[in-house]
C-alpha cells in the first residue's frame, strides 16, 4: 500500500522555559518529494529537527506538544535510534565519518557485515567477525546508487571534502528501508561545482522514492530542486506552498518580512549624520573565523551613529566584529578615529579605543568564576592600568574605588543580584549580558561593538539593552557598531543597516527599507 | 526565562552549596583528621608535643604546596612537576654544601646562625635561578602540549629526576659529607646538613610552651615566619595587575586574549614561579629535616604537593592561598599524628600510616580529577 | 619509476619505524661497548621476552580504543597478586596451581577493569594520568590487604607465608614451595601435543554434531568451510600419532624447552610456508598485477634470517638459548587473538570510539560500555601477564612486584614505535625486544664506559621514563596542531 505522506508533523509545539520557540507548525511530506524548510537562524528550524529524531535535549526540556506520523503510522520518537529505526536519517551539515576508516567501513559504521563464530555463540554478536568482502558489495551498491565511482576500499582521511558528505549520503542510502532523508545546510561547506553535484544526487535519491527535507539559506538552490517549501519565522509557520507558486523575492520576503516595532526612539541625531564625519574606515577586511569567515568587507561608520551589521548566520557578519578586535586572524585596512589597526598585536583594537561586547558571552565575554565587579573592571584594569593602587612600588586592586564604581554601574543597568561581590556565572543570561556591556563601558571606547547583544536573554532585559544603546548614542554621542540576527532589532535603533552575505557586504539599507529589500540582500541574491 | 531576584541566597542554600563544593572526600579527610586527634588524647599521647610537630611539618611543606597555586592559576593545573624546580633546589644545596666545604663562607664562621642562614642564602639564589631557567623551559614545553599538562608535568618529573640520578652520580665534587664513603662513587643518597643550614630557620626564634608537667609545644618561630610571608606574598600577587591577568589567563584564555593578553607568556610566568617556588620550598624543607635526600627521594613529591592543595579546597582549575594554609596543616597534621598512634593501637600494623597517605593523597587526586571535565 | 616507488617505499618505512631504528642502533652500540657474548645475551633476551611480552600485549586494546597508555594495569597485576596468594594458601600445586590462580584472577581482574573503565568513563581525556593515579590509591588498598586483612582479619595460619606476628603477608612469597615456579615454562611439549590434539578434535566433532542437529550445510569450503579445521587437526593427528610410534620424536617431545635455533628455524619455516602461500595466492590465483612486494621483501627476509644463524658467534648465542614453549606459544596465541578480536564487531566498535566518540554515538555504539570492555580485557589480560611473570620468577615480591610493571610495559611499548593513540602487536614484540635488550646491556655497557654498573642502571630508568614523557609530549603536541589546522579550514 501506498501511503500518500511519508511524514506528517501536527501541530508541533515547543517552549524552552517560557520561551515558545515552535508554535502549532504542521507540515506534510510526500515520498520523493524534495522538501524545502526555510527560515532565519533561530526561526525553530533545528528544533523542530531535534524533535523529528527524538533527541534527548528535547525530553530533557519538557517534551513537545504535536503528533509526528510515519508512513501514517503515530510515532513517539524517545531516542534517535527510534527515528532511525523507523526509516528517518540525517546527512549531518559537520560530517560524521572516521578518517582512519575505509569509505566501505564508514558507510557500514555501526551496522557491520558479520558471520558467527564460537565465541560470538557464548558472548553475543558483539563477537562475530566482520564479513569485510560483504561490507564492500553493500558500500559499492550505495555508492553506485549515487553516482559514485570512487572506490569503496580508499581511506576517508585526505578525500576532498565534497566526496566525504557522498560518503555520508551513501551511509544514510545503506540503512535499510530509508524513508527520509533530512540534509542539514549540506552546501555550506561545498565549493560550488561540488554543490551542483549534490543536488543532483538529492534529486537521484529523490525519483528512487525517498523523500527529503532540505534544510539551506540558499535561495537559488531551494528554486532548482525543490518541490514544495515551508518557511518559519520566530517558531511559527508562515507559509507553506509548491515551489512552482512562487519567487525568490517572496520566499526572501517571508523569511525575514516583519513590522517594524520602533519600540526605541531613534529621532533627534539621524538628521545631521548625513554631515557627521567618517570615523571608521573598513577596507577590504578579511578574517578567518570558522564558520564565519568574511571575504573582503568594506564600510564605512560615521561619528555618533548606530551602524547596523545584518545578515544570515554563517554569512560573515559575526566574523566581521571578531576581526576587527583581533580574536580570529584577520587582514585588511581598518582606521578608527585616524588610527590603524595593526592586526599583529594582540589587543590593539582595545589600545586604540574600541570596546568590544562578544556574542560568546560565557566564552570571551566572562570571567564566570569571578565576581561581578571584578568582570566589569578587568580590562579598564589590564589595559588601561585603571583601579590599581601603589602600595610601596607594588600595584594592587583598589577595592573600594572598584566597589564603589561597580554599585554605580549595577545601578545604573539594572543588574539583578544580590551582591557586586556574586559570581558571573550565577546571574542569568540578561545580567551577565548587562555586565558585559557594563565593562565595555568601563574602558571609556571612543568605539562601542556590541555583536548579538540580545541573543537568549529575556525581553525586558532585552529592551533595556537596546533602549541604552539608543541612549549612549543620542545622549554621548557614542559611535556603536551593532551585529545582530534580528532584523527587527536592528531596524528598531540603527541608523543604517549593512547586510553580509557571503563574507561581503550585500548593501547598506537604511531601516525603513523595504522587507524585499533585504531580503534579497540576505539571501545574497542581489549579486 | 525567569526574572532573577535581588534576593541573596538564604543561609541553608548557602550551607547546603558551600558543603556540596567541598566534596564528600574532604569531609572524611576532615573527619579522620579530628578522629585522629581525639584517639590520641583518648591514648594518653602527648598532644601539644604532637601539635609542636604537625606545625614544624606545616612549615617544611608550605612553600612546596605554595608552589601549586601559581600553576593552577595560570592554567597548567596542579604542577606534577614541580619535582622539576626541587631538583634545581637540590643542586643549589649541594653546591652551597660544596662552598661551605672549600671555605667560601669561612669569613662568618664565627656566627653560626649567620654562617647557616648564609649557606640557606646561598643555595636558594643558585637553586631558584638554576629553577627559573629550568621553569621557563619547561614552561614553553607545557604551551605546545595544552590539555595534557599533568600526565606530561609526571613524566617530565620523573624525566628530571632520573636524569638528574646520573648528575649526582657524576658531579665532581669535593666536599666528604657529600660523597659516598670508599670504594663507592659519586654522591651520597642521603647527608646530613649539621654543619650547613640544618635547622636554621627551625631554630629562629624558636620557643616552647608548656602545658602541664610533661607536655609542651615546640614552635618553630623562624621556618613559620617564613612560610607565612611566602604565602603573603603569593596573595598580593593575585591582587596585583600582573597577578589578576595570570589568573585570567588560566581560567578563561579566550577571555584574556580578547582582553589583549598573552596567554603563553602568562603560562610560563605561572609555570616558573611554580618551578622557583619548589627550589625554595625544598631548601625549607631540607633545613628542617636537617638532611638532603638525592636520587629518587624526590619523585613522588609533586603527588603529595598536589594532594595537599587539594584538600584544602582547590580544584584543578582554582587555587587560592587559603587553600594551601588549610590543606597542608590537614594533610601534614594526619600523617604526623597517625604515626605514634597506630604504633600505639596497632603494633602489628606499621605500614598503616604509609598506606593511609597512599590512599588520601592519590583518592583526592583521583576526585578532583572526575569532578573536572576533560583535560 | 619503480625505483622510485622502492625508495619511496623505504623512506616510508625508516619514517615509521625511526623509534625502534633509533633504538636498534643504541642497542647495537651497547652491545658492542658491553662486549657481552652473544650466548649469554641471546639467553637473557629470550628469558626476559618470554616474561614481559603477554604484559606488554595487555596495553593494545585501550590505546586502540582511545583510552591511551593504561597506566591502570598495575590493578590486574595486583588481582594476579591477590589469586596467586590466595592459591598458595589453599595448597594449590605446579601448573595446576597456575592456572588456577589464573581462573581466580579472572573474576578479580574483571571487577578491577569494570571499576577503572567506570572511573575513566568520568574523566575523559585524563585517562593516563588518572591511571597512574589509581594505581597508587589502589596500592594503599592492596598493601592494607595483604599487611591487615591477611593474618589480622583472616586469621591464615602458614608460617611460610605470613610475619611471624601472624598478621600481614610476608615479603617474599616463595612458588617454589607449591612447584609453581616455572610450572608454565616446564610443561612438556609432548602434554601441550596432546591436549592440542584432542581439544581440536572435540572441537571439530561438536562443530559437526552442531551443524547436523541445526540441519546446516556441512560445506567443506568457503568462509564457514570444514577446511579451516581439518588443516589444524590432520597435522596434529600426524605429530600425535607419530609421538606413539617414533621414540626418538617422542623424546623429542618430552623436552620442555626448545633449542634458540631450533625455534628459530621452526619460526622461518613457518614463515617461508607462510608468505610462499601469499604469494602464490596473490600472482596466481587472484592474479594481481605488478611486483608483490610484501611476500618477496618477507621472503628475502627469511633468507638473511636464517644466513645470520648460520654465523658462528650468532649460532653459538642461539645454541644457548632455551625458550620455554608453552608460554612463547600463550604469547603467539595471544597475537593472533587480539589480530582476530580487532576483526570483530565489537573490535571495529573500538577502533571507532577510539577515533572519535561523537561519530560512535551517533552511529549507535554505546560508547561508554565499549570503554568499559576495553578496561576489562587489559586488565584480564594483565592478570594474566602478571601470572606468567611470577611464575617465571619463582618469587613474589609482596609488595612490589606489581609497582613498575606499567612503566616498563609501557615504555617498551612505546619502543616498539607505538604512540599514544597508535600500537599493533608489531609494535609490542619489536618493543619487547629493543627495550629489554637495552635492559641487559646498559649497566654492563656503563661499568665499561664509566667503569661502574650504577650509572647503566641509571641510564635505562632514565629511558625508560623519558620515552614516557616525549610519547605523551608528541601525542598532545599533535593534538594542539590538528585542532588548530582544524579550527583554522573549518
Amino acid at each position: 500500500m501506498q501511503d500518500e505522506y511519508v511524514l506528517e508533523l501536527e501541530h508541533i509545539r515547543k517552549e524552552y522555559g517560557e520561551n515558545v520557540v515552535l508554535n502549532d507548525v504542521s507540515l506534510k511530506v510526500k515520498p520523493g518529494e524534495i522538501y524545502a524548510l526555510l527560515g532565519e537562524n533561530g526561526a525553530g528550524k533545528s528544533t523542530l529537527m531535534n524533535i523529528l529524531f527524538g533527541m534527548t535535549v528535547i525530553r530533557d526540556t519538557g517534551g513537545y506538544g504535536g503528533s509526528i506520523k510515519v508512513s501514517g503510522q503515530e510515532m513517539k520518537f524517545i531516542a534517535p535510534t527510534d527515528a532511525l529505526a523507523a526509516g528517518i536519517g540525517m546527512v549531518h551539515q559537520e560530517f560524521m565519518l572516521i578518517p582512519g576508516f575505509t569509505i566501505a567501513e564508514n558507510i557500514k559504521l555501526g551496522r557491520e557485515e558479520t558471520n558467527p563464530t564460537v565465541l560470538s555463540r557464548i558472548f553475543g554478536k558483539s563477537m562475530e567477525q566482520l564479513d569485510r568482502e560483504k561490507m564492500d558489495q553493500d558500500a559499492r551498491r550505495s555508492l553506485d546508487a549515487i553516482g559514485m565511482s570512487i572506490e569503496e576500499h580508499v581511506m576517508v582521511a585526505g578525500l576532498p571534502v565534497g566526496y566525504m558528505q557522498f560518503v555520508e549520503i551513501a551511509r544514510e542510502i545503506d540503512k535499510l528501508n530509508i524513508k527520509l532523508l533530512v540534509f542539514d545546510e549540506p552546501t555550506a561547506v561545498l565549493t560550488e561545482s561540488e554543490a551542483s553535484k549534490l543536488l543532483e544526487v538529492m534529486q537521484l535519491i529523490a525519483s528512487k522514492g525517498i523523500a527529503i527535507i532540505f534544510i539551506t539559506h540558499r535561495l537559488s538552490e531551494v528554486m532548482e530542486v525543490a518541490k514544495t517549501m515551508t518557511v518559519l519565522r520566530d517558531g511559527e509557520l508562515v507559509a507553506s506552498k509548491p515551489i512552482a507558486e512562487t519567487s525568490m523575492t517572496e520566499i526572501a520576503e517571508l523569511m525575514v518580512g516583519r513590522a517594524v516595532s520602533s519600540t526605541v526612539d531613534s529621532e533627534g541625531a539621524s538628521t545631521d549624520l548625513e554631515n557627521a564625519d567618517v570615523v571608521v574606515e573598513v577596507r577590504d577586511l578579511h578574517v578567518a573565523m570558522p564558520g564565519e569567515t568574511v571575504h573582503g568587507a568594506t564600510f564605512d561608520v560615521r561619528r555618533g551613529e548606530i551602524f547596523g551589521i545584518g545578515g544570515l548566520a554563517g554569512q560573515g557578519k559575526v566574523g566581521i566584529a571578531n576581526g576587527i578586535n583581533g580574536l580570529f586572524p584577520a587582514h585588511g585596512t581598518v582606521t578608527v578615529f585616524g588610527q590603524e589597526l595593526n592586526f599583529s598585536k594582540l589587543g590593539d583594537a582595545l589600545h586604540k579605543g574600541i570596546s568590544f561586547v562578544s556574542e560568546d558571552r560565557r566564552g570571551v565575554g566572562l570571567l564566570l568564576e569571578e565576581s561581578i565587579a571584578h568582570n566589569i573592571v578587568f580590562r579598564a584594569m589590564t589595559i588601561n592600568r585603571e583601579y590599581l593602587r601603589n602600595y610601596g612600588g607594588m600595584k594592587l586592586l583598589n577595592q573600594r574605588q572598584i566597589d564603589n564604581y561597580a554599585d554605580k554601574m549595577i545601578e545604573l543597568l539594572d543588574i539583578r543580584c544580590y551582591s557586586k561581590k556574586q559570581r558571573v556565572g550565577t546571574l542569568s543570561g540578561g545580567n551577565q549580558q548587562k555586565v558585559c556591556l557594563a565593562a565595555a563601558l568601563t574602558m571609556k571606547p571612543q568605539l562601542l561593538i556590541v555583536s548579538e547583544p540580545t541573543r537568549g536573554i529575556d525581553i525586558g532585559a532585552k529592551e533595556l539593552i537596546l533602549d541604552y544603546l539608543a541612549k549612549l548614542r543620542r545622549e554621548e554621542g557614542l559611535t556603536i557598531i551593532m551585529i545582530s540576527s534580528e532584523l527587527s532589532e536592528l531596524r528598531s535603533i540603527c541608523d543604517r543597516i549593512a547586510i553580509v552575505a557571503d563574507g561581503k557586504i550585500a548593501g547598506i539599507l537604511q531601516p525603513d527599507a523595504s522587507d524585499a529589500d533585504f531580503g534579497l540582500a540576505m539571501s545574497a541574491a542581489l549579486k | 526565562m525567569t526574572i532573577s531576584k535581588r534576593e541573596a541566597p538564604s543561609f541553608l542554600q548557602v550551607a547546603q552549596k558551600t558543603l556540596s563544593d567541598f566534596g564528600l572526600p574532604r569531609i572524611i579527610i576532615m573527619s579522620t583528621f579530628i578522629l585522629l586527634l581525639v584517639l590520641s588524647w583518648v591514648n594518653g599521647m602527648n598532644v601539644p608535643s604532637l601539635f609542636g610537630d604537625v606545625l614544624r611539618r606545616w612549615g617544611m611543606f608550605g612553600i612546596l604546596v605554595l608552589a601549586m597555586v601559581p600553576g593552577i592559576r595560570c592554567g597548567i593545573g596542579p604542577n606534577f612537576g614541580v619535582t622539576v624546580g626541587i631538583t634545581g633546589g637540590l643542586l643549589g644545596a649541594v653546591l652551597s654544601v660544596e662552598m661551605r666545604y672549600i671555605g667560601m663562607f669561612d669569613f662568618i664562621a664565627h656566627n653560626p646562625t649567620l654562617f647557616g642562614l648564609t649557606g640557606a642564602f646561598v643555595a636558594i639564589i643558585i637553586g631558584v635561578s638554576v629553577a627559573t631557567v629550568m621553569g621557563i623551559l619547561y614552561g614553553m614545553l607545557l604551551n605546545k602540549v595544552k590539555g595534557s599538562e599533568m600526565a606530561v608535568s609526571v613524566y617530565v618529573g620523573f624525566s628530571v629526576v632520573n636524569l638528574f640520578n646520573m648528575v649526582w652520580f657524576l658531579i665532581p665534587l669535593t666536599a666528604s659529607i657529600l660523597l659516598f664513603p670508599a670504594g663507592g662513587q659519586g654522591l651520597r643518597l642521603l647527608f646530613n646538613l649539621r654543619d650547613d643550614f640544618g635547622g636554621v630557620l627551625n631554630n629562629l626564634g624558636q620557643f616552647r610552651i608548656y602545658f602541664g608537667e610533661h607536655n609542651s609545644m615546640n614552635v618553630p618561630t623562624g621556618l613559620l615566619v617564613v612560610f607565612f610571608i611566602c604565602c603573603i606574598c603569593m596573595w598580593l600577587f593575585t591582587k596585583s595587575r600582573l597577578g589578576m591577568m595570570m589568573t585570567a589567563a588560566g581560567s578563561n584564555p579566550e577571555y584574556a586574549r580578547a582582553s589583549g593578553i598573552n596567554v603563553e607568556k602568562m603560562r610560563i610566568l605561572g609555570t616558573t614561579i611554580s618551578t622557583a617556588l619548589g627550589a625554595l620550598g625544598i631548601i625549607v624543607y631540607a633545613q628542617s629535616f636537617g638532611f638532603i635526600q638525592l636520587y629518587n627521594a624526590p619523585q613522588w613529591m609533586g603527588f603529595l604537593l598536589v594532594a595537599a592543595v587539594l584538600i584544602g579546597g582547590a580544584s584543578i582549575r582554582r587555587a587560592r592561598v587559603f587553600d594551601v594554609l588549610l590543606g597542608t596543616f590537614m594533610l601534614q597534621g594526619i600523617l604526623t599524628i597517625a604515626l605514634p598512634l597506630i604504633n600505639v593501637m596497632l603494633p602489628d600494623v606499621p605500614a598503616l600510616p604509609e598506606i593511609l597517605r597512599l590512599i588520601i593523597t592519590n583518592g583526592i587526586i583521583l576526585y578532583a580529577l572526575s569532578k573536572a571535565k576533560g583535560g | 619509476m619503480s625505483r622510485q616507488i622502492l625508495t619511496e617505499k623505504l623512506l616510508a618505512f625508516f619514517f615509521e619505524n625511526k623509534v625502534a631504528l633509533m633504538f636498534s642502533i643504541i642497542c647495537l652500540a651497547a652491545f658492542f661497548v658491553s662486549g657481552m657474548s652473544t650466548s649469554l645475551f641471546f639467553g637473557e633476551l629470550a628469558t626476559r621476552f618470554g616474561r614481559n611480552s603477554f604484559l606488554v600485549l595487555s596495553l593494545l586494546i585501550p590505546v586502540i580504543a582511545g583510552l591511551g597508555l593504561n597506566f591502570g594495569m598495575v590493578l590486574g597485576a595486583m588481582a594476579a597478586q591477590i589469586s596467586i596468594f590466595l592459591i598458595i594458601v589453599w595448597g594449590g600445586i605446579g601448573t595446576f596451581g597456575v592456572f588456577a590462580a589464573a581462573t581466580v584472577a579472572t573474576p578479580i581482574a574483571v571487577l578491577f577493569g569494570y571499576l577503572v573503565g567506570k572511573m575513566f568513563n568520568s574523566m575523559k581525556g585524563s585517562e593516563m594520568i588518572g591511571g597512574m593515579v589509581t594505581g597508587f590509591f589502589a596500592d594503599g588498598f592492596y598493601q592494607f590487604l595483604f599487611l591487615f586483612v591477611f593474618g589480622g582479619l583472616i586469621p591464615i595460619a602458614n608460617e611460610r607465608l605470613m610475619t611471624s606476628t601472624g598478621v600481614g603477608v610476608l615479603n617474599a612469597v616463595d612458588l617454589d614451595g607449591n612447584y609453581m615456579r616455572q610450572a608454565l615454562d616446564n610443561v612438556p611439549m609432548l602434554n601441550i601435543l596432546d591436549v592440542a590434539f584432542w581439544a581440536v578434535l572435540i572441537f571439530t566433532v561438536a562443530t559437526v554434531i552442531f551443524k547436523l542437529i541445526k540441519k546446516q550445510p556441512l560445506e567443506m569450503f568457503g568462509s564457514k568451510g570444514l577446511i579451516k579445521l581439518l588443516v589444524v587437526l590432520i597435522p596434529l593427528a600426524l605429530a600425535y600419532l607419530l609421538s606413539f610410534i617414533f621414540m626418538p620424536f617422542h623424546y623429542f617431545l618430552y623436552q620442555d624447552r626448545l633449542v634458540g635455533w631450533m625455534a628459530v628455524d621452526i619460526a622461518l619455516i613457518g614463515m617461508a610456508l607462510y608468505w610462499v602461500y601469499r604469494l602464490v595466492r596473490e600472482k596466481f590465483i587472484e592474479k594481481q598485477p605488478g611486483v608483490p612486494f610484501k611476500p618477496v621483501a618477507y621472503l628475502v627476509l627469511v633468507i638473511i634470517l636464517y644466513l645470520l644463524t648460520l654465523h658462528p658467534e650468532i649460532y653459538a648465542g642461539l645454541n644457548h638459548v632455551q625458550i620455554p614453549v608453552l608460554t612463547y606459544l600463550l604469547i603467539v596465541g595471544l597475537c593472533f587473538l587480539i589480530k582476530w578480536f580487532m576483526n570483530t564487531r565489537l573490535g571495529q566498535n573500538m577502533r571507532t570510539v577510539g577515533q572519535n566518540r561523537a561519530v560512535a554515538t551517533a552511529a549507535g555504539i554505546n560508547v561508554d560500555r565499549t570503554r568499559i570492555i576495553a578496561m576489562i580485557l587489559s586488565t584480564l589480560l594483565a592478570a594474566y601477564g602478571q601470572i606468567i611473570v611470577l611464575q617465571n620468577f619463582g618469587v613474589m615480591i609482596t609488595y612490589g612486584s606489581h609497582l613498575n610493571i606499567a612503566l616498563y610495559a609501557i615504555a617498551a611499548l612505546l619502543v616498539g614505535g607505538a604512540t599514544v593513540s597508535r600500537a599493533s602487536v608489531k609494535h609490542a614484540l619489536t618493543g619487547v625486544i629493543l627495550f629489554h635488550a637495552l635492559f641487559i646491556l646498559a649497566p654492563i655497557a656503563g661499568t665499561q664506559l664509566m667503569g661502574s654498573a650504577l650509572i647503566g642502571e641509571y641510564f635505562r630508568m632514565f629511558v625508560a621514563y623519558a620515552i614516557i614523557a616525549v610519547a605523551l609530549i608528541m601525542h598532545a603536541w599533535q593534538r594542539t596542531k590538528s585542532n588548530k589546522a582544524k579550527s583554522a579550514t573549518a
